[in-house]
């Protein structure tokens, strides 16, 4: 149900960026989607890739402080307004939302990666509704 | 002008006689009084009439400043708690502070040195001074105050923090003196120039203490505010501010040596070094009651010039400093081990103890920067979590160092280890 995300600590310095995806390059693994966080010391990269535990391992491996994170997909039709309706449902619970990004899944659709204070509860509330989830296989198989 | 012509210009032949005299009743005092001094001194064989004169001062242990923390708060005093009058604290490197005592006689003596001092830097009862060294368990604040009003100053009790109402007060009061750090009366002297309002001071003098600072400093003090700067130093094992100063010639530090005598030694061999040799400087105290100290490690390293001095005081004089034997930093006035960023750290047990300190001087400031490196176990991919860890970290130090600093998150393991003497700090300033 749950993506495995990817998030890798880099600092503000010339190359770090460029490290982090020689490192996951050297090791096959393919970038499906990304957001970097920003802040004046250090950078907070959110990956999802094709195989995220190979891709911890490694960075671990080269020095960089990376862990996985549960988060979830949601599928989305290319509709005005399918956002907000979808997080009308997570907001009246009085859920949080910690942060989102985009995933390309296809020309009908797109989707939303997202992380809520609550992930356990935001998802049964998801259920209720007729959205579909993105799986972690759809992630490996995008390539 | 001299404050007291009597003990500042005597011969040297009158110097060690009175130095003499007043050890042997010191040794004699403390060796009764003080269990830590009569222990030591019976562990090294050492007999009260051992100590003839000033010439066996090197027969005398040392104290250190764990020394004094490991008898915390009270356990080195030499007279019954009832005598003493007043306490200060500076804070220590294991989060104990350090703890001095003065009797009122002491206290007397103390602004006696500071009315000295004061005096040296030509300081007279027409003057209004501002005081603007922090008031409270640091000694600066109130130690000058004594000196200043002893002297029949105008006395103006600023303290620190508040530059705009300070500079107001000096325009207004008509100041023509002021004691304080050298880097906050560089950022004193920006603050009027920005205003406009550098030809609209009366100062004419400064008295600069509690941090190192160079003769560049002193030179650009003079020239933006058309005064003369003069230095002041001090610690409070010893005393406070008034241990020494420099007079108008500027060559060396007079040391109030009726009280204390100083002496150079090797910090390798603790040796004594012979005059005009740096080494680090070493003060036995010959007339406190309350806190007297034999041979205190201050671990500044300078040398003494016995020579009398063209201003006619005939008192030793120290140079400029030249560096510590230890690797204590000064930052704001405030003294600070790497070391107690370490156990700071160590206690919170949320990072790793790999730190790195950058202390710089930004508009006359001093900054104080750590480096802690963030480890996988404390992680987050959430900046608020990150943003959380960065805030207590900061928080704990500046409990333990009492100093505001700025936490920077770096990677794991970017921090530089070494086998021998790991490099925790890069200072900026240039201060040596």
């Amino acid at each position: 149900m749950y993506l495995k995300q990817l998030s890798v600590f880099i600092e503000n310095r010339e190359g770090r960026l460029e490290e982090v995806l020689d490192v996951l390059k050297k090791n096959n693994i393919n970038i499906v989607s990304l957001s970097l966080a920003d802040t004046s010391d250090y950078g907070l990269l959110r990956l999802l890739v094709t195989e995220p535990e190979a891709g911890r391992k490694a960075l671990s491996e080269n020095g960089f402080s990376a862990m996985l994170t549960d988060v979830l997909g949601v599928k989305l039709r290319h509709k005005v307004g399918c956002l907000q309706e979808l997080l009308e449902v997570i907001c009246k619970s009085h859920i949080n939302i910690e942060y989102m990004y985009a995933l390309e899944t296809g020309n009908d659709d797109a989707s939303i990666v997202m992380k809520t204070s609550n992930l356990e509860k935001a998802t049964e509330l998801l259920k209720e509704t007729d959205v579909e989830f993105v799986t972690q296989d759809e992630i490996r198989e995008t390539v | 002008m001299i404050w007291n012509e009597s003990k500042e210009c005597m011969s040297r032949d009158e110097m060690h006689a009175l130095q003499s005299a007043r050890l042997v009743k010191m040794v004699e005092r403390v060796y009764y009084n003080v269990p830590f001094y009569r222990k030591k001194m019976q562990e090294m064989g050492l007999e009260l009439g051992d100590v003839k004169g000033i010439e066996d001062i090197t027969k005398l242990p040392f104290t250190t400043k764990s020394d004094l923390r490991d008898n915390y708060p009270f356990g080195l005093l030499a007279v019954p708690r009832s005598e003493i009058v007043r306490v200060h604290a500076s804070s220590g490197t294991t989060g104990k502070a350090t703890v001095v005592a003065y009797t009122r006689k002491d206290l007397d003596l103390w602004s006696e040195c500071v009315a000295r001092a004061f005096t040296m830097a030509g300081v007279t009862r027409e003057d209004t001074i501002q005081i603007a060294y922090g008031y409270g368990l640091f000694t600066g604040g109130l130690g000058a105050h004594a000196g200043a009003e002893r002297l029949g100053a105008t006395v103006v009790p600023m303290s620190t923090g508040n530059t705009k109402k300070l500079t107001t007060m000096m325009k207004d009061f008509d100041v023509t003196a002021i004691a304080c750090t050298p880097s906050y009366l560089l950022h004193i002297a920006e603050t009027l120039e920005e205003m406009g309002d550098l030809d609209k001071v009366k100062l004419k003098t400064a008295i600069c203490g509690a941090e190192p600072w160079t003769e560049n400093m002193r030179k650009q003090i003079e020239n933006k505010l058309h005064i003369h700067a003069h230095d002041i130093y001090g610690l409070s094992e010893v005393l406070g501010p008034g241990v020494a100063c420099d007079c108008e010639y500027h060559r060396g530090l007079h040391v109030q040596e009726d009280h204390f005598i100083p002496e150079i030694i090797d910090p390798d061999t603790l040796q004594p070094l012979p005059a005009g040799e740096t080494g680090e400087l070493v003060f036995t105290t010959i007339t406190k009651e309350g806190l007297p100290i034999l041979r205190y490690r201050t671990r500044d390293l300078t040398s003494i010039d016995y020579t009398p001095c063209e201003c006619g005081r005939t008192t030793a004089r120290i140079s400029r400093f030249k560096g510590r034997s230890d690797d204590m930093l000064i930052i704001r006035g405030v003294n600070v081990f790497p070391s107690q960023i370490e156990s700071a750290l160590l206690e919170m047990g949320e990072v790793a103890p790999h730190y790195l300190m950058i202390v710089d001087r930004v508009n006359n400031l001093d900054t104080l920067e750590v480096q802690v490196e963030v480890e996988e176990r404390f992680f987050s991919d959430e900046i608020k979590e990150l943003e959380k860890l960065t805030k207590k970290i900061a928080t704990v130090i500046q409990h333990a160092i009492g100093l505001a600093v700025k936490v920077k998150l770096v990677e794991p393991k970017t921090i530089e280890r070494s086998m021998g003497k790991s490099v925790h700090v890069i200072d900026n300033r240039k201060l040596i």
